[in-house]
C-alpha cells in the first residue's frame, strides 16, 4: 500500500478525545464522584529508616467522622512489586520504613537504624574482546558522567477511587499506565480472585513512567472501601507525587572507547552505578537500560557492560521517559564529541559516518531494522546551517560582551516496545476486540491506556484505514479489564507499535468476513473489493459499490455477530544469554538533534534559541500526533539538561513543590523545529515506529556538547546548571582543565561477566516471525 | 462554620452553602461540580486551576468565594456559547495543543484573558501570557500555534 493510498494515516487529525479535553469534560480519577464515597488519606514516614514499634491507631479510631482506619495489619503479609525478581513493597509497612514518605498509619516509637552498602542487581556482559579493541584503536578515551535523578511531574497528582460492592467484587478506577499489571497485583496483595477485581485507568493527566508501578494509596483505598461499604477515595498531595516518585535514576558512569583516525569506534565498555532509592519498582530492567541500547545507534564492533543498582533510603526510582537510556546516551555522545575534536572531524559527519547498517545484528544481539539515522543527520545539519554556524575545533572567538553562541550535536536510538512482558508469559501482548454494528459504526476493545500520547486515536484511526471509514465511526473503549483485552501498558514505546498491529489484524479480519458477503451479493470476486468512503465495491464498477451498514447487514447474516479479535506479540528475537531479555524490540527509533544557544560568562546562564531535531518515525500515523511527541521530548530534555534535578537531604526532599523543583516554563522553552524521516518499518503498523521517549535522548548531550563550542567548558554532568559554567570558567582562567563533573568512581567489584561472542554486523531476517500473525494477510 | 455565599459562575447564579475557608477550587469542584477546572499543587504554583475572574486570570487555589461574591467567574465549562466552541477550544483540538489535557482548561483561559485585552499578540506576549502554566506534555509548540490560530480567526471574524 502506497502512502498516497491512504485516506485516515498521515493526515494531521485532531485527536478523537480532543473535543472533550477542551471542554472540560474529561473525567480525570479526581473528577470521579460517588454517592457516599469517602475521602482516604495516607500517614506517610517522616523517617528515612525506622523499626515500626507500635502503631496506635485508637485515637484516630475515636474521632468522628472517621470510618476506619488501617495498618499494614489489616492486610495480608504479602510483598509486592512491579518486577517479579523485586517483590519488596509493602502497601503499608509492618516492621520497618526505608524511606521518608513510606505509608505506615501511626508510628507511636521508632529508633533510627543504619546498614551497610545494599546492592540491588549487579551484571556483568561482555560481547568480544574489548581489550584487543583498544589496543587496534588511534585513540582510547576514558571519561566519567554523572547524571542526576529527576522525577516525571505530571500535571495531575495520582488519584484512586475503589468501590468494594456488597456483591464482594471490587472495582479500581486510577490514573494509571498499567491497569493489567495493577490487576494482577491486586490479586496477590489483597488476597481476592482476580476474577472479581476489576482495573479501569481514567484518562491519566500525564504519565512519563511516573503511574506504572502498582502504589500504596491504591491498595489503602480498595481495603478501605472493603471496611468501610463506601466508595473511597484518595488523591495524592504535590508532596506525595514527589515521594512516590519512580523517576530517572541518578547514575555515575565511567565510559571507555576506542576510535580509529577517521572516528570509527573499535569497541566501548560501560560501567553504571545507579541510585536506586528504597526499592525495586522496575530498577532491574532500568540497570540493563544503562547497558544494553548504546550499541543500536553506531557500528560498536565489541561492547562490554557492568552495571549496578545500590538501594538507599530515598524514594525509589524507576522508569522516566527514555528509561534508563538517557544516562549512558548523554556519555556516549559528550565522549563522542571529545573524540571528534582529539581526531579534527566535524562531529556530525563522524556520526553520519559509523551509523549502524540496517537490517543487522549489534554486537549484543539485538536486531535492528530500518535506520534513517543519516538521513536524519543530513535534515538537521542542513535546517540548522550546521556548516556555518560550527566553526570547528579553534576556541571560541574573543568577543566584547558576555554572551557567547554555540552549536551542539548528537543522535540517539530508542525501541519500539519492550520485546518481552513484566512477567514471562506467552500470550499477546496486545489485543483487540472489534466488533461491527448494523448501524455502520465500529467499536473497538482494547486495553491500552491513553496517557496523552493518542492510544485512544491510533484505535480510531487504524481500523477506520483499513475499513474505508472516517475515524469519527471507530468508538474506542480502552483499559478495562473486565471489558477490553489485555494490553500491557503504556510504557516502552510499545502502544501504537502493538495495540496498531492489533487493531489491524482485527479490521482485516472483519474485511475478510465483509468482502466475502459483500462478494456473493455483487457476484465479484472477494479479492476485488476496496473498502473506502463508507463504502465497500469493485473500484471500476463503484456505482454499485454497497456502504458499509448494508454490508455489515450481509455479513452479519452470513456470519453471525461480528466481532473479531487481533492479537500481537513481538517476534521472538531475544538474544541467547541470561540477561539477553532487556533491549530487543520489533524495531528501533532514531533522533539526531542540534542545538544553538548563548552562554553568558558572567551569570553562566544559559539560553537556547532553537533545536532541530529529525527523528525517523517509521512512519507518521498521524503527523500531528508525532510532533506533538518529539516537542514534548525535546521539552523534557531541556529540562532534565538545564534545571531539573530531584536531590535529598538526610532522606528529605529538598524540594518537593511545583515552584521549587525547577521545570521549564514557556519563557525558558526554545523554538522547536520537528523533522520526521519515514522509513516504513516493516515490524510496525503501516511501517510506524515510536516517537515519545526516542526524541528526549540526543538533548541532553547537544545541549552539553553546545556549551562547549560556546564558551569551552566541558560539563560533564546535568543538570548544566550556571555554577557548573561559572567554575568552568573560573578553572579556565586559571588555566587548569575546563572541565566539570564526577572525577573517580567507586571501588566496586563487578559479578564476573558473562562473555558472549560479538554478534556484530550479522544480517537480520527482514521480517522475523510474529506468534499470532495471520499467514496470508492482504496488507 | 458554613456561610452562604452568592456566586456568578458562567453567567448563572449560584448559592452555595460552605465552610468560609474553602477555596474557589474545591467549591468549583465539590458544591457545584464543575471539575473542568483542574488541580495541580493547590499551592498557586502550576496555573492547573486557573479560572478567569471579572475576565482577569485568577489561581482558583488561592481564592475564597466569599472574597469575590458578585463578580464574574467563568470556567472551562463557561467558554463555549451554546453549542458552540470558544476558537481556542477550536483551535487546542485542532492543532493537538491538548495531550494529556489536564492542563488544558487553565492554559485556555489564560489564553483568552490575553486575546480579550490583546487580540492579536506576538508570539512572545503569548509565551509571557503562559509563564504561569505549566504543561508537561506538549513542549508548549502546538499551545504557542493554537493561540496564534486562534487570534487569526477572531480577527477575521470582526
Amino acid at each position: 500500500m502506497n502512502k498516497h493510498e491512504f485516506t485516515v494515516i498521515g493526515r494531521p487529525l485532531p485527536k478523537i478525545d480532543a473535543w472533550a479535553k477542551v471542554v472540560g469534560e474529561t473525567r480525570y480519577a479526581d473528577d470521579l464522584v460517588m454517592a457516599r464515597m469517602a475521602h482516604g488519606k495516607l500517614l506517610r514516614s517522616t523517617h528515612p529508616h525506622a523499626l515500626i514499634k507500635l502503631i496506635d491507631t485508637s485515637r484516630a479510631r475515636a474521632l468522628p467522622g472517621v470510618y476506619a482506619v488501617i495498618t499494614g495489619a489489616d492486610l495480608p503479609r504479602v510483598k509486592f512489586g512491579i518486577l517479579p525478581v523485586s517483590q519488596d513493597e509493602e502497601a503499608l509497612c509492618n516492621e520497618r520504613v526505608r524511606m521518608v514518605g513510606d505509608a505506615v498509619a501511626a508510628v507511636a516509637a521508632q529508633d533510627e537504624y543504619g546498614d551497610g552498602p545494599n546492592v540491588h542487581k549487579n551484571v556483568a556482559l561482555q560481547f568480544g574482546d574489548v581489550e584487543a579493541a583498544f589496543a587496534r584503536a588511534d585513540l582510547v578515551r576514558e571519561d566519567v558522567f554523572f547524571y542526576e535523578g529527576n522525577t516525571h511531574l505530571p500535571m495531575e497528582q495520582h488519584a484512586a477511587v475503589a468501590q468494594w460492592g456488597a456483591d464482594g467484587k471490587l472495582t479500581l478506577w486510577s490514573s494509571t499506565q498499567t491497569p493489567h499489571y495493577v490487576h494482577r497485583l491486586l490479586a496477590k496483595i489483597l488476597d481476592v480472585p482476580p476474577a472479581h477485581i476489576r482495573v479501569i485507568a481514567t484518562p491519566v493527566g500525564g504519565g512519563f513512567g511516573g503511574k506504572l508501578d502498582p502504589f500504596a494509596h491504591e491498595i489503602a483505598a480498595c481495603k478501605l472501601s472493603q471496611l468501610t461499604g463506601r466508595p473511597v477515595k484518595i488523591t495524592l498531595t504535590r508532596e506525595e507525587v514527589f515521594y512516590v516518585h519512580r523517576g530517572r535514576h541518578p547514575v555515575l558512569m565511567w565510559l571507555k572507547t576506542g576510535f580509529t583516525r577517521d572516528g570509527e569506534i573499535t569497541g566501548s565498555h560501560i560501567k553504571t552505578w545507579l541510585d536506586g532509592g528504597a526499592y525495586g519498582s522496575y530498577g532491574v530492567a532500568s540497570t540493563f537500560y544503562t547497558g544494553v541500547i548504546n550499541p543500536v545507534t553506531y557500528k560498536m564492533p565489541v561492547y562490554k557492560f557492568e552495571g549496578a543498582r545500590v538501594f538507599t533510603n530515598k524514594p525509589p526510582c524507576g522508569p522516566k521517559r527514555g528509561h534508563g537510556t538517557p544516562q549512558p546516551r548523554f556519555a556516549l555522545e559528550v565522549q563522542i564529541d571529545k573524540a571528534a575534536e582529539q581526531l579534527g572531524l566535524d562531529p556530525a559527519e563522524m556520526r553520519r559516518r559509523i551509523v549502524c547498517e540496517p537490517f543487522t545484528k549489534t554486537a549484543n544481539h539485538l536486531t535492528v531494522t530500518t535506520i534513517g539515522l543519516g538521513e536524519c543527520i543530513d535534515k538537521v545539519v542542513e535546517a540548522s546551517g550546521w556548516r556555518d554556524k560550527w566553526r570547528g575545533w579553534q576556541p571560541p572567538a574573543r568577543r566584547r560582551g558576555p554572551k557567547r553562541r554555540g552549536v551542539g550535536v548528537a543522535c540517539s536510538a530508542y525501541m519500539t516496545g519492550a520485546g518481552t512482558a513484566i512477567y514471562w508469559n506467552s500470550m499477546p501482548h496486545s489485543g483487540v476486540v472489534l466488533r461491527a454494528d448494523r448501524s455502520g459504526g465500529v467499536s473497538v476493545l482494547c486495553g491500552a491506556t491513553d496517557i496523552g500520547q493518542g492510544s485512544d486515536s491510533i484505535l480510531a484511526y487504524l481500523p477506520a484505514e483499513v475499513l474505508g471509514l472516517d475515524p469519527k465511526d471507530v468508538h474506542v473503549h480502552p483499559a478495562d479489564t473486565t471489558l477490553t483485552p489485555v494490553d500491557l501498558g503504556s510504557y516502552s514505546s510499545r502502544v501504537t507499535l502493538m495495540c496498531g498491529m492489533a487493531a489491524i489484524q482485527a479490521a482485516e479480519r472483519l474485511r475478510a468476513v465483509m468482502s466475502r458477503a459483500v462478494a456473493r451479493k455483487l457476484e465479484v470476486a472477494a479479492e476485488r473489493l476496496v473498502f473506502r468512503d463508507r463504502k465497500v465495491g469493485v473500484p471500476d464498477d463503484w456505482e454499485k459499490a454497497v456502504p458499509f451498514s448494508q454490508a455489515v447487514e450481509l455479513a452479519e447474516a452470513m456470519h453471525g455477530v461480528l466481532a473479531f479479535p487481533g492479537s500481537y506479540a513481538p517476534p521472538k528475537r531475544a538474544g541467547k544469554y541470561k540477561g539477553g531479555g532487556v533491549g530487543p524490540s520489533p524495531c528501533y527509533s532514531y533522533s539526531a538533534c542540534v542545538v544553538e544557544l548563548t552562554v553568558d560568562e558572567e551569570t553562566g546562564e544559559v539560553e537556547l534559541h532553537d533545536v532541530w531535531i529529525g527523528h525517523d518515525i517509521g512512519r507518521a500515523l498521524n503527523p500531528l500526533l508525532v510532533e506533538g511527541q518529539v516537542e514534548g521530548s525535546v521539552y523534557m530534555g531541556i529540562g532534565e539538561a538545564l534545571m531539573e534535578a530531584q536531590v535529598f537531604r538526610k532522606g528529605l526532599h529538598k524540594h518537593p513543590s511545583l515552584l521549587e523543583y525547577k521545570s521549564p516554563t514557556t519563557l525558558e522553552t526554545p523554538e522547536i523545529h520537528t523533522i520526521l524521516i519515514e522509513t516504513d518499518d516493516p515490524e510496525g503498523p503501516f511501517g510506524a515506529k515510536e516517537a515519545g521517549q526516542g526524541p528526549l535522548l540526543p538533548v541532553l548531550p547537544a545541549i552539553a556538547n553546545a556549551v562547549y563550542n560556546a564558551v569551552g567548558v566541558r560539563v560533564d554532568e546535568v543538570p548544566i546548571v550556571p555554577e557548573k559554567i561559572l567554575k568552568g570558567l573560573e578553572l579556565k582562567r586559571q588555566g587548569k582543565t575546563p572541565r566539570v563533573g564526577p572525577e573517580r568512581i567507586p571501588l566496586f567489584k563487578f559479578k564476573e561477566p558473562l562473555v558472549v561472542e560479538s554478534a556484530f554486523g550479522q544480517p537480520a531476517d527482514a521480517i522475523a516471525v510474529r506468534p499470532f500473525a495471520d499467514q496470508d494477510t492482504s496488507r | 462554620m458554613k456561610v452562604r455565599m452568592a456566586l456568578t459562575v458562567n453567567g448563572e447564579s449560584r448559592d452555595v452553602l460552605a465552610p468560609v475557608h474553602k477555596t474557589l477550587l474545591e467549591v468549583l469542584r465539590e458544591d457545584l461540580g464543575l471539575t473542568g477546572t483542574k488541580h495541580g499543587c493547590e499551592l498557586g504554583e502550576c496555573g492547573t486551576c486557573t479560572v478567569l475572574v471579572d475576565g482577569e486570570p485568577v489561581l482558583s487555589c488561592l481564592a475564597l468565594p466569599i472574597a469575590i461574591e458578585g463578580r464574574q467567574i467563568t470556567t472551562v465549562e463557561g467558554m463555549a456559547e451554546g453549542g458552540k466552541l470558544h476558537p481556542l477550544q477550536q483551535a487546542f483540538a485542532e492543532l493537538g495543543a491538548a495531550q494529556c489535557g489536564y492542563c488544558t482548561p487553565g492554559i485556555l483561559l489564560t489564553a483568552q484573558a490575553l486575546l480579550d485585552e490583546t487580540p492579536t499578540p506576538t508570539r512572545d506576549e503569548i509565551k509571557e501570557a503562559l509563564a504561569g502554566n505549566l504543561c508537561r506534555c506538549t513542549g508548549y509548540t502546538k499551545i504557542l500555534d493554537a493561540v496564534e490560530l486562534a487570534s487569526m480567526r477572531m480577527g477575521a471574524r470582526k
